[in-house]
């Protein structure tokens, strides 16, 4: 490690990232120029370890749709979605898509393959109603592999609980029926060998992230968890699986360790260690994390890198030598802990403030996506039971800029600053 | 507990009395009848919409209480929830911050992206335990009624933890048997509605439904089996009115105000609203394991709505079948504002409806709405066009 220069070595995750996901992009151009389908799938429990086997290109319509936002077009593809005939009040990623299928695949970044099937948890609710919208569209068949959650706040099961094992049982049987399907589609036999080394990519890349996540427990921090680990989720998602995702987290741990050991952080002078607690502005995605930094605050972490990561967070590691029984294990545990970061996220958040030692939580729910947002108003007073910390409570959209108001974000967010600012100063005539 | 009587004022009265009675009961939102029965030391589990199988809190001694909104102002529950999101979610958690009904446990399912986030917030508000009984999504798996099954006997040792009591399996073949009959009888009241439409209002239909999710169904059975027989010999004379099939009605409920104003210019011949006291089409086997039966009953035996994924049961398709069967002549398909399976689900049922060539009527309603003229306008037009075409 000594022997690569800081030049080649900082900023390489955010360099590389940017590179692997723009080549996972035109792959998926090609194939959709050459008429090859693709299984369509979701952040949360992709199960791309799995569908790599069969060679399936994976297409994440999540990541299609929000990088429309980024790129400052989602509007386009909301209001054809909405002439199509779809609700103002629905999630703005399912309109993106809507619009991109009438496209016939076409994006700002390329073009995507239409489905050949679509593989999917229930996560999401709307990933259920999602699919159906592509089984009615294209007559792809679809399956949802249903995950069930905790069933409520500090319920977890684990194994030989009656309940865990039911699930478990559940998980397994739908894996099962899953790749008889993928074969009946593809017409090849599956391969358990080549599962067991996308597995063995997973675990290098599972084992990666957790690393990640908790160096950033660093001051100062060594990515801004808004933006730069956005990047990072997106290899998570869309590389999963892979040699080369697994390689690119081997490297970004390094290139971590090496930035946490000699104190490089993401700005100059970081005043506030910020928590994100929801769904990027992606509308505004370069301006709405500005308005943190520009203020000396930066995001060490956030639930979204946790579920948007389908609970890779938490670096489960798959049994090799039982790969379909641990496949089917991860998928509970890892896709139930996404869940619980959205939904019972109030120990998640208290463990995060330790941890990271953060000053402040950013509550952003948005209008497009009710899984997320629904109960974080009540989160916010729960927190503020157990934490004095001072929070932050602003709402826009992840996609549509009807409902973003910079000028008002920015109001709420110079005040949560001063806010902040204040509290520093009476704590150190306090505490002197 | 069932020897308890909590809703009595209909009995020996005539038709128009008990309707009334019924009225009442069903827009009277400090729930008499479920305060009753914790006065008579009776417990109650409260389950959110669409279905739960309320036959093994029954068989447990608890009242299975439908929590399917309110029609009050959302005062203390607003502030747990963001801005955009259906009333249901806030009425619902207002009736137990405001105290106005009591519970010893809540259940909610992961029906829709909203409602699963309603254990974790109603669980940091109350004081009893709440959690959610993960229906499966996946019906299509030959595994989803063993898991089920699985699911079901865990809600069974969550309600003998409540009772302290057990939850036997001779009790729940009687609880079976008691629902049976109450489907029987409600599957009696819509074969009233389907076939004679004027002899039922579709707001009477509506509340001697919903009573059920308030009173033991013992007595909802007694209520049904009396005033069955009254309807069928009403002297109600047929009018020139069109047969129409509601949708949109699966989880927040239309206000009662509504379904009159419907029920003025068109007969509602079959709909969707409280579907989860329905679910089940036909007799639940009494023989065998009772909740392996429940379990596959919910997957094989079942209606449909926007909630529940299941590929042999296109909603679309299910919808122009429900049309068929009823004999409607258009449909009315509506959504609850801001629910995202309705509004998402209005777009496939349009479509289908026009490949078709079946008239229908698009519109969103609010539990808490309270003026309804433009509606009843627009609705007005649509009929006398069908009328007159």
């Amino acid at each position: 490690m000594s022997q690569i220069s800081e030049e080649a070595i900082v900023g390489r995750g955010n360099k590389d990232g940017a590179s692997l996901f723009r080549d996972w992009f035109r792959e998926l151009t090609t194939a959709a120029e050459e008429d090859r389908r693709a299984a369509y799938v979701f952040v949360m429990g992709s199960l791309c370890e799995l569908l790599q086997t069969f060679d399936l290109p994976v297409v994440f319509p999540e990541i299609n749709s929000l990088q429309t936002a980024v790129r400052r077009v989602a509007h386009e593809y909301l209001n054809e979605a909405e002439d199509y005939g779809y609700s103002p009040d629905i999630c703005g990623y399912v309109k993106a898509d809507v619009a991109t299928q009438l496209r016939r695949g076409e994006l700002p970044m390329g073009r995507i393959p239409k489905p050949a099937i679509a593989v999917y948890t229930n996560a999401c609710n709307t990933y259920i109603k999602w699919a159906e919208i592509w089984e009615r569209m294209h007559g792809a068949p679809t399956f949802v592999i249903d995950v069930p959650g905790s069933r409520a706040d500090g319920a977890k099961t684990w194994q030989g609980d009656q309940d865990f094992e039911n699930d478990r049982r559940y998980v397994l049987a739908q894996l099962k029926e899953l790749i008889t399907t993928l074969e009946q589609l593809t017409g090849r036999r599956f391969d358990i060998d080549r599962l067991r080394e996308t597995m063995g990519h997973a675990n290098t890349m599972h084992r990666g992230w957790k690393r990640v996540l908790e160096l950033n427990r660093s001051r100062p921090s060594l990515f801004n968890a808004l933006s730069d680990g956005t990047i990072y989720l997106g290899v998570t998602n869309c590389l999963k699986g892979t040699a080369a995702g697994a390689r690119y987290f081997d490297d970004l741990v390094e290139e971590m360790e090496y930035k946490a050991a000699r104190g490089i952080g993401t700005l100059t002078d970081e005043q506030y260690r910020l928590i994100f607690v929801g769904v990027p502005c992606y509308p505004i995605f370069r301006r709405f994390t500005e308005l943190f930094t520009e203020s000396g605050g930066t995001f060490v972490n956030s639930t979204y890198l946790w579920f948007a990561s389908g609970g890779s967070n938490l670096g489960y590691q798959y049994d090799l030598e039982h790969p379909l029984e641990s496949l089917a294990e991860g998928l509970l545990v890892s896709v139930r802990d996404a869940m619980d970061s959205m939904f019972f996220q109030t120990g998640v958040l208290t463990d995060m403030i330790d941890a990271y030692q953060a000053d402040g939580i950013v509550y952003h729910p948005i209008k497009s996506c009710r899984t997320v947002s629904t109960g974080l108003a009540d989160n916010r007073r729960a927190l503020m039971r157990e934490r004095d910390i001072p929070s932050l409570f602003i709402e826009s959209d992840m996609m549509d800029r009807r409902v973003v108001s910079e000028a008002q974000l920015k109001n709420r967010i110079d005040a949560f600053f001063e806010g902040l600012a204040a509290r520093r100063r009476q704590a150190a005539i306090s505490n002197p | 507990m069932s020897d308890v009587t909590v809703f009595s004022e209909w009995r020996d009265q005539p038709l128009e009395e008990i309707l009334y009675q019924c009225r009442e009961l069903a827009e009277d939102m400090d729930f008499p009848t479920v305060r009753r029965w914790r006065e008579a030391g009776g417990k109650v589990l409260g389950h959110f919409q669409v279905y739960f199988p309320e036959e093994i809190a029954h068989a447990g001694g608890m009242l299975p209480f439908k929590v399917r909104g309110a029609s009050v102002e959302a005062t203390q529950a607003d502030s747990r929830f963001g801005s955009y999101l259906c009333s249901i979610l806030k009425t619902s958690l207002e009736l137990a911050l405001s105290g106005r009904v009591e519970l010893d446990v809540f259940v909610t399912h992961p029906i829709c992206d909203a409602a699963r986030n309603l254990a974790a917030v109603w669980g940091r508000n109350v004081t009893y335990p709440c959690q959610i009984l993960y229906l499966p999504q996946n019906a299509n798996s030959q595994h989803a009624t063993e898991y089920l099954r699985g699911e079901y006997d865990r809600v069974k040792r969550t309600v003998e933890a409540i009772t302290g009591g057990s939850v036997t399996d001779a009790a729940l073949r009687r609880s079976v048997e008691v629902f049976n009959e109450n489907r029987a009888l409600l599957r009696e009241l819509y074969a009233i509605k389907r076939d004679t439409p004027w002899l039922v209002s579709a707001e009477d239909a509506y509340v001697l439904t919903a009573v059920g999710g308030l009173i033991p169904r013992e007595e909802h059975n007694d209520l049904l089996r009396t005033t069955l027989p009254l309807i069928r010999a009403s002297d109600a004379k047929q009018q020139d009115r069109i047969r129409v099939v509601f949708e949109g009605g699966f989880c927040e409920q239309p206000p009662l105000d509504l379904i009159r104003a419907i029920g003025r210019s068109c007969y509602v011949v079959d709909d969707d609203l409280l579907i989860g006291l329905r679910w089940i089409l036909d007799d639940v086997p009494i023989d065998g394991d009772p909740l392996r039966n429940l379990a596959e009953a919910y997957l094989e035996q079942s209606s449909y709505s926007p909630v529940q994924h299941d590929l042999r049961k296109p909603k679309e398709k299910m919808l122009l079948k429900r049309i068929e069967d009823s004999g409607a002549q258009a449909a009315i398909v509506t959504a609850a504002k801001m629910c995202e399976p309705g509004l998402e689900e209005q777009v496939a049922y349009t479509r289908a409806l026009d490949q078709e060539s079946v008239p229908y009527f698009v519109s969103e309603f609010e539990e808490n709405m309270t003026s309804f003229d433009h509606l009843e306008i627009q609705l007005e037009t649509f009929v006398e066009n069908l009328l007159f075409e």
